[in-house]
């Protein structure tokens, strides 16, 4: 079995994850705040692709990498740089279909927090960015660590836009879900069992991981 | 002297409703504010901490404005610098008892003596989640004058505590009140137990 579409599976949900991260503490922070009519706009548009068929999502993608069209064309032109059939292209299209599953989780803990918190630290002459360093962060830390394996686990087991946007270059964009869909398609149905029973395996052990954590977690250390 | 005269409205269900209020709180002295629930009391020291906004009104401070609506004058809470203790205390779970205190000031002595006052010293490295409700008020009440505030706005900040526990935490605290000479507004719904304190008492609501 060739192991390569599972660690190009791995790699890409590990850039994509680390790439949500450092972009949704600060998106979810923003999102927390008081509700206006263009962040619920936002909001919106980042569930979209909870929802969206993922050929949908897969198609828009592919129009906006277009190397002859607006943003794929600029970048071809100024930076050379190729998003369609490549693995850059692979990464920004799994972070934007794997925004929900970060953005979200850390939005709703953030909220659930009591706004007393925040209020405490203004009052003691901290400003946002120290209270959020210091006390909501470090606060949220559990809904953080879930949210990140289930974007991890989410960017593993998508299978449309991929296909839409990288299409099956081994070594380059064919992950191991695409290889489990060649392999079918191939009649090769052994292959098609070691890819997706590794697969159910890590995936398996990741959600096994969180809950592990998340009940210890929530036990008072008193009773 | 601390001049107070604002007007909020409240988003309630039966919607219309405001609080009024205009009072006059003497300097580096206790005022204790009483009322029924739903008076306003909570919201009255969120307004002038400047953790809520208010329509219309106007704060000084000993000649220092922190709210004047007319000239558009709003200071944030971190200049106001007031000190809060807050009904559900609002303490940071991920931090230790003196991790508490740290993060508000960097007087060693001073965290000591915060400590020593209301009996948390050998509590000093528990988070809140290992405290009683009675340590965990007084953490509260302490960390709100951690940062020798010029002003401290308690809201209920005795409720947990035992008559025992109070009467050898409220006359340290009337103490440190003229040492630090902050001037304090208590929220009480048993104005009895704030007897130790000398000052006004204003009542809300009625």
């Amino acid at each position: 079995m060739d192991a390569a579409p599972i660690w190009l599976s791995l790699k890409l949900a590990v850039v994509t994850t680390l790439l949500l991260l450092i972009i949704c503490l600060p998106l979810a922070w923003w999102l927390s705040k008081k509700r206006t009519l263009f962040r619920m706009l936002a909001e919106v548009l980042i569930t979209m692709p909870l929802v969206l068929p993922p050929s949908v999502l897969g198609f828009y993608l592919l129009l906006a990498f277009s190397p002859q069209l607006g943003l794929g064309k600029w970048l071809n032109d100024v930076f050379d740089v190729q998003l369609v059939f490549s693995f850059p292209g692979l990464v920004l299209a799994s972070v934007v279909y794997s925004l929900p599953f970060m953005a979200g989780p850390v939005k709703s803990a953030l909220q659930q927090l009591p706004p007393s918190l925040a209020q405490a630290s203004y009052t003691m002459g901290k400003s946002e960015w120290q209270t959020f360093r210091y006390i909501l962060l470090p606060n949220i830390k559990p809904a953080l660590l879930t949210a990140a394996v289930l974007t991890f686990a989410h960017t593993l087991g998508e299978f449309g836009v991929v296909l839409m946007i990288g299409g099956n270059i081994p070594g380059v964009t064919r992950v191991a879900s695409v290889a489990v869909y060649d392999a079918v398609e191939q009649m090769d149905y052994s292959l098609a069992a070691n890819y997706s029973v590794l697969l159910f395996g890590i995936t398996f052990l990741l959600l096994m991981g969180v809950f592990i954590y998340n009940r210890t977690q929530a036990k008072s250390p008193l009773e | 002297m601390i001049e107070i005269n604002i007007e909020k409205k409240l988003n309630m269900y039966n919607g219309g409703q405001s609080i009024k209020f205009s009072g006059r709180f003497p300097l580096h002295m206790v005022t204790k504010i009483t009322g029924p629930s739903g008076a306003g009391k909570t919201t009255l020291l969120k307004i002038i901490a400047g953790l809520i906004t208010s329509e219309s009104g106007r704060i000084s401070v000993n000649g220092s404005i922190w709210l004047d609506t007319e000239r558009e004058i709003n200071l944030p809470p971190q200049k106001r610098l007031a000190g809060f203790v807050f009904q559900d205390y609002a303490l940071f779970p991920n931090m230790t008892v003196l991790q508490h205190l740290q993060y508000a000031t960097k007087d060693a002595e001073w965290i000591n003596r915060l400590l020593n006052i209301a009996e948390l010293t050998t509590f000093a490295d528990h988070k809140p989640i290992h405290l009683s409700g009675g340590q965990q008020q007084r953490l509260a009440v302490v960390r709100a004058l951690a940062i020798k505030p010029k002003l401290v706005l308690m809201d209920e900040p005795f409720s947990a505590l035992d008559s025992k526990t109070k009467s050898r935490f409220l006359p340290a605290l009337n103490i440190l009140f003229e040492e630090i000479k902050t001037t304090a507004v208590i929220v009480s719904h048993y104005p009895m137990e704030l007897d130790v304190f000398t000052g006004n008492e204003i009542s809300m609501g009625e």
